[in-house]
């Protein structure tokens, strides 16, 4: 019997273990008949996995989190049995920007420390000189992309509240955004950074995995009742992405995987695009200068796809940061249970590998059973102690 | 109706006579503060300019997730921001998703206001969807019949028929092989083109 399955996703290069699952048929051969819907927000596959219309989703991250918590929403428990992918992101300049960077900047250009305080630099000089301030686009309140932007910043002495302006942009917005002199810099996932860099209108600035070694980006959600109604259709899922990501993460399967993923009614950009992101070689400048990272992005590599309760600890602790909630330590535990490694490991059998931490370049190791002690060796930030 | 009892509504739509056809059934309800924003450039700008108590927005429409900001505690905010959700009325959330209408509403804004508008907005979209679709079948209808005509024309040269002994041979085709007459004129064009 096959058991048919609505799932959400936006055209994003870390939707890849989803489409694949279903156009390398892994998830028929898992007796699952899945339907994918391309969406054009994160409020419409929250929305619409919340209230049944989808069964699963390709979910940001914090976004499950705070359906799980009811904020910023209504209240839907998410249970998250599959990371989709980790890392992934990029913050890309404008030429502008980058060049103001690179003349303030006091060491390896690399080095998150040295462009965030670069970057105070530049701001205080535009404060001093009466311009205005300068504006990031990220893609949700609720994004790994935002609290990136604001963990990097803040390391340099940046208050991402009050000396910059944060916007959210739909990601197909973000390129024209930037080419306009809307915004001055984003961070985004793939594919619109080499886009930006494509164009010539933008520089890659950072993988995301220069700031956090590990950081989960994208997840397979689900309803948690739901999940608890169909244990055996979650670990179908499970099985089929599992092996998907393994299918995408065989450098000889490349060609074949980039055609799929690039067809139109999927992510719908260039090939060679898609081929960069998972080859983690990625072109950073107009002049044409690469850049390669075996971290870009990683779809089940090393452990990756295995949900890290400590993950969403860390996730929660940047809400709490920046003042999206107040701490609560029932809040803290039970954005935990969202991360679901049991139902991983109810189809994948016990693992050996287990994902690196989240492994930030600044600020003490994280630690999830003192969320407020860690915040407290910030200096910037919202949160209410 | 008095301007104390007229929410003042935003429209955000990308499609210009979606958002004309919402306007005009708002208006003749009465609600008579209603703007209509169809540029996604600074959309939150041009929000806070206009600072109105509902937001209504096609779900096809990216900038949804920009609205999502609002929610948030910003400096920028003037007046609490969020999304319309009943949660004791799972039926309308799911007919507005269904529609693909959402609105947002000012905190503190009565359910008895917003719901007649959020009714008021599904109906209308559905009624375009129901034009739209029309439009599309009519749209096809007409491309089917300039097919048919064309397929016509090469089997009356092709093969010295009339016009109705052609469309006779095409009807007859179609009934015995299960498929529709356009597919039918449409795998004579394809032939024709191939055998030139």
């Amino acid at each position: 019997m096959t058991t048919p399955l609505r799932i959400g996703f936006i055209p994003l290069v870390d939707a890849a273990a989803l489409i694949v699952a279903v156009d390398k048929g892994f998830a028929a051969t898992e007796g699952l008949d899945v339907t994918l819907v391309r969406e054009v927000s994160w409020s419409n596959v929250r929305d619409k996995l919340n209230i049944g219309l989808f069964d699963a989703a390709h979910l940001l991250a914090p976004v499950a989190i705070a359906s799980s918590l009811g904020l910023g929403h209504v209240r839907v428990p998410i249970a998250a049995p599959f990371n989709l992918g980790l890392n992934g992101n990029a913050i890309t300049v404008s030429p502008a920007l980058y060049a103001a960077l690179m003349e303030e900047i006091d060491g390896d250009r690399f080095e998150p420390l040295a462009t965030a305080r670069a970057l105070a630099r530049v701001v205080a000089k535009r404060k001093r000189s009466g311009a205005d301030p300068l504006t990031f686009g990220m893609t949700f309140p609720f994004s790994t992309h935002n609290y990136q932007l604001r963990f990097w910043m803040a390391a340099g002495g940046v208050d991402p509240d009050e000396d910059v302006q944060l916007v959210v942009l739909p990601p197909p917005y973000m390129v024209d955004s930037l080419a306009n002199g809307h915004i001055d810099a984003f961070c985004v996932g793939a594919p619109w950074n080499s886009i930006a860099v494509d164009l010539g209108i933008g520089h890659i600035l950072h993988f995301v995995a220069d700031i956090l070694l590990s950081a989960v980006e994208k997840v397979l959600a689900v309803r948690q009742n739901w999940s608890e109604k169909h244990p055996d259709v979650v670990t179908a899922l499970v099985r089929a992405h599992l092996r998907a990501a393994e299918f995408i993460e065989e450098p000889a399967n490349r060609p074949e995987v980039t055609r799929i993923l690039a067809e139109p009614e999927r992510i719908g950009v260039d090939a060679s695009v898609i081929q960069r992101t998972l080859d983690g070689r990625l072109k950073i400048s107009s002049d044409g200068t690469m850049r390669d990272s075996r971290r870009y992005l990683l779809v089940g590599r090393e452990g990756a796809a295995r949900p890290d309760p400590v993950q969403a600890a860390w996730l929660y602790a940047q809400m709490v940061r920046w003042g999206q909630t107040p701490y609560r330590p029932d809040a803290l535990k039970a954005a935990m249970a969202v991360f679901r490694p049991d139902l991983y490991d109810a189809a994948a059998g016990p693992s050996a590998t287990v994902a690196s931490a989240v492994g930030a370049f600044a600020g003490p190791p994280f630690d999830p059973n003192d969320v407020l002690g860690h915040l407290a060796a910030f200096r910037i930030g919202r949160w209410q102690p | 109706m008095s301007a104390e009892s007229s929410p003042k509504i935003v429209i955000v739509d990308e499609s210009p006579i979606r958002a004309a056809i919402l306007e005009e059934g708002l208006r003749e309800a009465g609600y008579t503060g209603v703007v209509r924003i169809s540029e996604m450039q600074s959309l939150l700008s041009r929000i806070y300019a206009v600072d109105p108590d509902i937001i209504v927005i096609d779900l096809e429409n990216p900038s949804r997730d920009v609205l999502e900001q609002m929610f948030q505690v910003s400096r920028a905010v003037r007046r609490p921001i969020a999304m319309f959700v009943d949660q004791s009325d799972a039926a309308s959330i799911q007919a507005s998703v269904e529609a693909g209408v959402s609105a947002y509403i000012v905190d503190g804004l009565k359910k008895e206001r917003i719901k007649p508008i959020l009714d008021l907005c599904v109906s209308r979209f559905n009624a375009f969807a129901k034009l739209q679709d029309e439009l599309d079948r009519t749209k096809h209808a007409l491309e089917e019949r300039k097919v048919i005509d064309r397929a016509k024309g090469i089997l009356m040269k092709m093969k010295g028929l009339t016009e109705e002994e052609a469309y006779v041979l095409m009807r007859s085709t179609a009934m015995r092989e299960k498929k529709k007459i356009g597919e039918i004129a449409q795998s004579i064009l394809t032939a024709s083109e191939l055998l030139k």
